[in-house]
């Protein structure tokens, strides 16, 4: 298996997809000419041409309602919003219509829609360009909204959304692009949405994360485990649909959470979490679950990110507290 | 550093084009020839006068408790009517606001489920297989980029379809308006973006919506074609729309078409027009009624008598209430109907909340 970072696992899915399917066209902000701001779309334009691969102008809405009647009209859209922190420029067209469609319809029509997107911050882009806010989405009934952290997830779920006849929010992790690598089968390997997944088992306490959180959280478990704490760490990698059995499954073994998100505390998807836990494993509990998260302020300028976003540090801090507890 | 790589092969338009307009307020022909037989405008006026008695019909079973809030097209018709008849049904698409019912039924969409649109039920909203349409749009402009994006996709896959996309004059202050045409502009997408302007926003007058001399002038920013044709006159409508479909089949690209009208009855009915309409605006435009001037040429050309009037009357009492009759024998939905239209299959995290519903 060749060993990729996550941008080029989604580079090798997009090729592999548009070679396998020729209903599938790409467009966004410089994804043709330049191969995208963080090159995910490289080699798109010279290999399948200009009339599958748009350079659109600069409007998050359009690329957004355009491609709902792109997929109307037959086609297979992969649209790109360049960051995630414009993407409210697009947010009626997401989730008031693009969301919408096979609802309003009665069925009639669906829209076969994927939306990438990186997602996060922790990469020192100028103000606005780097957000959290799945929330928004995850509350947006109709929308599947997948976050993988890894390159293998990354390459193995965005085939499945792009399959998926259902519009599909796709948010890769920005801090995650270039800094992790992994091995990733090649050909025509799916994920499936909606299955969260165990990537560190342990047995005293569970960290839920997803995106660039989980390698975050999997520092803070081997942090913990040379203090002999035994962490389980389970990636989400699907907020919508939520894999509740899984999540059910680890915090009734180990009995203690600690949710790790990149979003602002206040109404975060970590909040959905900790609540589902509640409905569903309350007596497995040993301990108040805990949050870490970002503060309830704007995503700050460079010089405070990493003051900013949670750490290994203060993720091990909520887990020995819950310990404690 | 010269200009010349600031300027484009773009469309550029100077002087604005003269209105287009068939017939005058008597139903006198204008320019010769009338761009439809006779016999197809008669059939032009039986559509306008169903889509007029069908919006009364309604307003009057809403003041009833029967219906909910709905927008009818009354003093409308021409244009929506003009603009439907102007595509071909097999492969055009209609994609509309909410105040083009008139229009929406000669492209195919059924009476019946008109009516129930009207009375809340959700099957309202579901298009039948083999009409190619979007359901109606509330929110305002959300439907224009849809449209483009539509038009742009039937032409990359080769599809000889064009798409007409309807909205008002309000639609033409939002970005989806904006980012929609201009999207259009650099596809070249086949879609015709007709404008009704019918000169108020709920109770927003055109001087507040826009300081531009005309809507279609918008266009020119976008590298389109932009004309005007009166509203309110169904050849001119079927002529300016129908050349526009052309063009765009053609591969000529987009056109945005302001059709100058008027709103004669009301925003909603939660809306009372006596609010801000000056009196002498509706007497103004009472007598300029599409239905009026279509019927006085017909009258004119020897076509319709008043015998022929009420027997296109008695035809369309029968056909509405043969329509409403069918509309209230479809059962009301489940109230669950919901659950199984938001995804392919239902979620899992769906099904129980489906059935926590069910236990009560």
């Amino acid at each position: 298996m060749p060993e990729m970072t996550v941008v080029e696992a989604i580079r090798d899915a997009l090729h592999f997809e548009m070679a396998r399917d020729d209903r599938v066209v790409v467009l966004g902000e410089d994804v043709a000419l330049t191969g995208g701001v963080f090159r995910a779309t490289d080699g798109l334009l010279e290999r399948f041409g200009p009339s599958r691969v748009f350079d659109a102008p600069l409007a998050e809405g359009v690329i957004a309602g355009s491609s709902i009647g792109l997929a109307l009209a037959g086609l297979v859209p992969v649209a790109e919003i360049q960051f995630m922190g414009f993407a409210h420029n697009a947010f009626n067209q997401l989730v008031d219509q693009l969301a919408r469609v096979r609802y309003r319809s009665c069925g009639r029509f669906h829209v076969q829609v994927t939306v990438r997107m990186p997602y996060g911050g922790g990469v020192r882009t100028p103000e606005f360009h780097s957000d959290a806010f799945e929330s928004q989405f995850a509350s947006s009934p109709g929308l599947k909204v997948v976050a993988p952290a890894t390159p293998a997830d990354a390459r193995g779920l965005l085939l499945a959304a792009i399959r998926d006849p259902d519009p599909v929010l796709f948010l890769e992790p920005l801090r995650g692009y270039r800094l992790v690598r992994g091995e990733v089968s090649d050909g025509d390997h799916v994920e499936e949405i909606g299955r969260a997944k165990v990537v560190r088992e342990g047995a005293d306490c569970t960290v839920v994360a997803w995106s660039a959180a989980v390698q975050v959280a999997e520092q803070a478990a081997e942090d913990a485990a040379s203090q002999g704490v035994s962490v389980e760490v389970l990636d989400l990698r699907t907020l919508v649909p939520l894999d509740v059995e899984s999540l059910v499954a680890s915090v009734s073994k180990t009995g203690r959470a600690v949710v790790v998100q990149e979003a602002p505390l206040t109404a975060g998807f970590a909040g959905e979490v900790v609540a589902t836990i509640q409905e569903e494993a309350f007596y497995s509990l040993q301990a108040p679950i805990r949050r870490v998260s970002s503060p309830d302020v704007p995503y700050p300028v460079q010089m405070l990110e990493d003051a900013y976003l949670p750490n290994p540090d203060r993720v091990l801090r909520a887990v020995l507290a819950t310990l404690r507890d | 550093m010269t200009a010349e790589r600031h300027q484009r092969d773009g469309f550029h338009q100077t002087e604005p084009p003269p209105v287009v307009r068939y017939l005058d307020q008597a139903g006198s022909l204008l320019q010769e020839p009338a761009p439809m037989p006779d016999e197809l405008a008669l059939e032009g006026l039986r559509v306008m006068l169903r889509g007029r008695r069908f919006d009364e019909r309604c307003v009057s079973l809403q003041r009833q408790g029967r219906m909910v809030t709905l927008a009818p097209g009354i003093g409308q018709e021409a244009a929506t009517v003009g603009a439907a008849m102007a595509l071909d049904r097999r492969t055009d698409w209609f994609v509309p606001q909410y105040r083009e019912l008139a229009g929406q039924l000669w492209h195919g969409y059924p009476l019946t489920l008109a009516f129930l649109w009207h009375m809340g039920h959700p099957i309202g909203f579901r298009i039948p297989e083999g009409v190619n349409m979007l359901p109606f749009q509330a929110a305002v402009a959300g439907q224009v980029p849809q449209a483009v994006g539509l038009a742009w996709g039937l032409r990359l896959r080769g599809d000889p379809g064009v798409v007409l996309v309807v909205f008002g004059d309000g639609a033409t202050s939002q970005g989806d308006f904006h980012e929609a045409a201009n999207l259009a502009g650099v596809t070249r997408a086949p879609v015709v973006l007709l404008c009704q302007n019918n000169l108020w926003a709920i109770s927003t007058p055109q001087e507040r919506q826009t300081a531009s001399a005309t809507l279609a002038q918008k266009a020119v920013a976008y590298g389109m074609r932009g004309v005007q044709c009166d509203g309110n006159d169904l050849f001119a409508v079927y002529a300016t729309v129908g050349a526009a479909v052309e063009r765009a089949r053609a591969g000529e690209g987009p056109t945005l078409v302001e059709a100058l009208t008027y709103r004669l009855g009301l925003h909603t009915t939660a809306d009372d027009p006596s609010r801000y309409v000056p009196s002498e605006m509706q007497e103004e435009w009472l007598p300029r009624d599409p239905l009026l001037r279509l019927q006085a040429y017909l009258e004119r050309r020897g076509v319709l008598t008043s015998d022929g009037l009420e027997t296109l009357e008695a035809g369309i009492r029968q056909e509405l209430a043969e329509a409403w009759a069918e509309a209230q024998k479809e059962p009301p939905p489940e109230p669950t109907h919901y659950f199984s239209q938001v995804y392919a299959s239902v979620p899992a995290r769906l099904r129980r909340q489906l059935a926590s519903l069910e236990e009560g």
